[in-house]
């Protein structure tokens, strides 16, 4: 078993695995389950001037059958008091004081109110803080949330102040809803910030009520965007994340990720890319605590299978495999390979390649009438579509070709003196209208 | 078959499959492939788009899903419930492949089509009228199949039946497990609310003539199925208790069959053999036999309704044939011989071989015979040697103005493949007619 321990900014973590500001968090006895159940550490539902909610908060999207592939929400921070909050803190912490608990934290913009609220989570028995500079709804337009991290001064100005006042680490969680996450990140650095937690969730839209026109989630006849996440946006946090671990201008600033993560491989590819804990709150939403369970399992497993005896081996092994386009190796060459006998024969992948890329597969029907598929290698470009589609497993394989080809990045291939010849790929010519 | 006929009727017995909830159809949707030039259209005889009309399912569109399905078989509802997908658009099912369950393409197909065709939900618009008459001989599912399509297209269409309610072997001859009686008289209602007139009781030949027919209307297509099962020839056939298998399952559909205490015996190895079987199993018979000349693999019987035969504990007795039936006054003993293939593959009785096997209600499954003497009626109408009617592709008999589809062409198949005849002889009448006006 190996060892899933991290320590993120001096705070030792049992696992990597904690409960994101959300619903799941909103409660001590909430946070007391989730910790009973496995989880590792919780951030806070946020803490500031109790808010009260609309009742209709939530909507999603289904994909194919499949519900809640991508999830919207309209609630704001804690409806809840102060006080009860402080008390539960305490009790929580009494009770797990191995279990990390991080107090997410949003109030008015000014030194006092960060000072005054921060003193009392720390006096409560916070391990750390984290600024919600990221809500993009509801509190942004009172002048909090991503009305904060989406201005990398204010950002910078009030981790500088949360910094001044604070004893435990400083979180600064980011809004995705701006250009380069990485501006948000120096800008969190600059202030002093001891970590950063990202993504919060993306400005959304999730549907329409086809019948009474009112976008979900429905508010009476009206809706309002709201915070996108859930796996659907898994992509785009990984890509954020790997984009703060990759800049120089953040080296070695811990990165806590979010975003649609539900799996241990959802875990194992947050902290490949960089992250040193991770938190989850749609999935919780979704089936409850005990998916932690699965994840303590697998990625226990995993890191057996990879003979890795800790979890902090494998953080960070797939930053350095992200780079520009440019320096990619445009000579490496893979065709796809068909296996005839896994083939169940739904021309997916012909129709898929025929209609939407580079019709290099052909599809003819058998003497017992089936569809029988068959790659056309000077065609294929490799673009790996056919793969992508095929509903069995292993059957469509994208195999590299070696033809003795040199490789060669395009800033090389552009460059005045080129390391060898560009490999040849299948392009169409003229396919309609006259010359 | 006068002491089958009691009140208690085994409701659950008879209950047919029941239509999927939306949430199972929505999953069960989900679950196609979407395949391309997909398996499952190309192994049903009209045809249906069921990728197409499965992927409406998932996307929330019922009613172009049902459109889909009727526009190429305007039957879409009782095939969903009769056809034999197992051997036809389930059974080409890629995921079959995958040793995964196929798709439920039928109870899919239900669900689609219920609301439209049970319901008030009218997709398909009138068309002007083309002033243009058809006269359809027969209101089973290929007549009802080719008067749909007519009607359509706007030509005015009188459907002739004899039978006392129309339908023909939807109505009469499924097994209720498959489909009820009242499910297939309904949609019936769906086929005349498209400007179909069916007269019942209305025999072609006796009731009114064929001549008539063909001056009242410009084309004439003739579905008359097949006839009755005819008799053995065994001494004490007439008993009581000794029927033709379709006149029962027609009582099971009517109600009040009680099999209770009764022991079977369903002679044939057919399509209603089969039904007639698991129909009896399903009425609480004590005991059920088929009783087949030959050996399984010859059974012209589905696997899957073989299957579902075993396993409502009917006992299957091959290699035997009936030589008489015993009893006073209603059938007690079917007397038997076993069967043997000789060294040149002929079929022989064993000789010495006689044994009885008890069984109150014997039921023949030994084939329909053909309305030969009918067709010999119709000038120009060919039959082969068969009995069934010749046509060509286009389903047109040596009558110009006549065309033909259904068991009565092909000697007995499903009402798939009777719908299929039925739309292609559309499609060519309709072109007659329209070509006929033109010369005008």
């Amino acid at each position: 078993m190996a060892d899933l321990s991290v320590n993120i900014c001096g705070i030792e973590s049992p696992n990597p695995f904690w409960l994101a500001s959300a619903p799941p968090t909103n409660t001590g006895d909430q946070i007391a389950r989730a910790f009973d159940a496995g989880w590792g550490g919780a951030v806070w539902k946020t803490l500031g001037d109790p808010i009260e909610n609309v009742y209709s908060r939530y909507s999603s999207i289904d994909f194919n059958g499949q519900r809640m592939a991508g999830f919207n929400n309209i609630e704001l921070i804690t409806d809840r008091s102060l006080e009860d909050n402080l008390i539960e803190i305490q009790e929580v912490k009494r009770r797990y004081p191995d279990n990390v608990v991080v107090i997410s934290l949003m109030v008015d913009s000014n030194p006092e109110a960060w000072d005054t609220i921060i003193k009392q989570v720390e006096q409560a028995g916070a391990d750390a803080i984290e600024l919600n500079f990221g809500c993009p709804h509801g509190m942004s337009e009172r002048g909090m949330g991503s009305a904060v991290g989406q201005v990398p001064e204010y950002t910078c100005d009030i981790t500088g102040w949360a910094k001044e006042s604070a004893t435990v680490p400083v979180f600064v969680k980011l809004t995705p809803n701006i250009t380069d996450i990485r501006t948000a990140a120096r800008a969190a650095k600059d202030g002093g910030a001891d970590a950063v937690s990202l993504i919060n969730t993306i400005n959304s839209i999730t549907g329409v009520d086809l019948d009474s026109f009112v976008p979900r989630p429905v508010v009476g006849d009206m809706s309002s965007h709201g915070g996108y996440c859930g796996p659907a946006v898994k992509p785009i946090a990984l890509n954020m994340v790997a984009s703060i671990a990759a800049d120089p201008l953040t080296e070695g600033l811990p990165i806590s990720g979010i975003g649609g993560i539900a799996t241990w491989q959802d875990v194992a590819e947050y902290i490949l890319l960089g992250a040193t804990t991770i938190q989850v709150c749609t999935a919780v939403m979704h089936y409850g605590y005990r998916i932690v369970e699965g994840m303590h399992e697998g990625l226990s497993n995993y890191l057996d299978s990879k003979g890795m005896q800790s979890v902090n081996e494998l953080r960070g092994l797939s930053v350095n495999k992200v780079t520009d386009w440019q320096s990619l190796d445009i000579n490496y060459v893979i065709k796809a390979e068909i296996d005839q006998d896994k083939c169940i024969n739904c021309g997916l992948c012909y129709i898929a390649c025929q209609d939407g890329a580079h019709q290099a597969i052909s599809a003819e029907r058998t003497a017992d009438d089936k569809t029988k598929v068959a790659i056309i290698e000077d065609l294929c470009v490799g673009c790996n579509l056919c793969s992508l589609v095929c509903p069995v497993q292993g059957c469509i394989e994208m195999v590299e070709r070696d033809y003795g080809q040199t490789h060669m990045t395009w800033n090389e291939y552009a460059s005045e003196d080129r390391p060898g010849d560009l490999y040849p790929r299948p392009k169409h010519g003229l396919t309609i209208g006259q010359p | 078959m006068n002491q089958m006929m009691t009140t208690a009727v085994d409701a659950g017995g008879l209950a047919p499959v029941p239509t999927m909830s939306p949430d199972e159809a929505l999953v069960e949707a989900h679950r196609c492939l979407m395949c391309w030039d997909a398996p499952c259209t190309r192994a049903c005889p009209t045809s249906i788009d069921v990728p197409g009309f499965i992927k409406k399912i998932a996307h929330g569109d019922l009613t172009g899903s049902a459109r889909t399905i009727l526009e190429s078989n305007i039957l879409g509802a009782s095939c969903a419930r009769v056809c034999p997908t197992e051997v036809l658009c389930a059974g080409a099912c890629v995921l079959n492949d995958l040793h995964e369950r196929p798709i439920d393409i039928g109870r899919l197909q239900a669900f689609a089509t219920d609301d439209v065709v049970f319901g008030d939900l009218g997709i398909f618009p009138s068309t002007q009228s083309s002033g243009h008459s058809v006269g359809i001989i027969g209101a089973g599912p290929s007549g009802l199949s080719c008067g749909a399509e007519l009607a359509k297209l706007g030509h005015d269409v009188v459907v002739y039946d004899a039978g006392s309610e129309p339908g023909g072997l939807n109505t009469y001859g499924v097994a209720n497990y498959k489909m009820d009686k009242a499910t297939a008289l309904r949609e019936v209602e769906f086929v005349k609310g498209l400007g179909v007139e069916i007269r019942s009781a209305t025999a072609v030949g006796t009731d009114v003539s064929i001549d008539d027919l063909m001056s009242d209307h410009d084309a004439i297509f003739v579905g008359v199925g097949l006839g009755s099962i005819p008799p053995l020839g065994l001494d004490g056939e007439d008993l009581d208790g000794v029927a033709d298998a379709l006149d029962f399952i027609a009582h099971v559909r009517s109600g009040g069959v009680d099999l209770h205490g009764e022991r079977v015996a369903v002679i044939g190895g057919g399509n209603t053999a089969i039904d007639a079987v698991s129909q009896a199993a399903r009425l609480g018979a004590e005991r059920v036999y088929l009783v087949y000349r030959r050996g399984r693999d010859e059974m012209r019987a589905y696997p899957h309704d073989i299957e579902r035969a075993l396993s409502s504990g009917v006992e299957f007795i091959h290699w035997t044939v009936p030589s008489r039936i015993e009893g006073s006054g209603s059938a007690a003993t079917l007397v038997c011989e076993r069967t043997e293939y000789t060294d040149d593959d002929r079929l022989v009785n064993v000789e010495g071989s006689e044994y009885r096997i008890s069984a109150t209600v014997v039921l023949r499954a030994t084939g329909q015979q053909k309305h030969v003497s009918f067709f010999d009626t119709l000038d120009g109408v060919e039959t082969d040697a068969g009995g069934r009617v010749v046509v060509d592709d286009e389903f047109r008999t040596g009558d110009p103005r006549m065309w033909a589809g259904g068991d009565c062409v092909n000697g007995g198949k499903e009402v798939v493949n009777a719908v299929a005849h039925g739309k292609a002889a559309a499609a060519s009448i309709d072109r007659m007619l329209r070509t006929a006006a033109d010369a005008k």
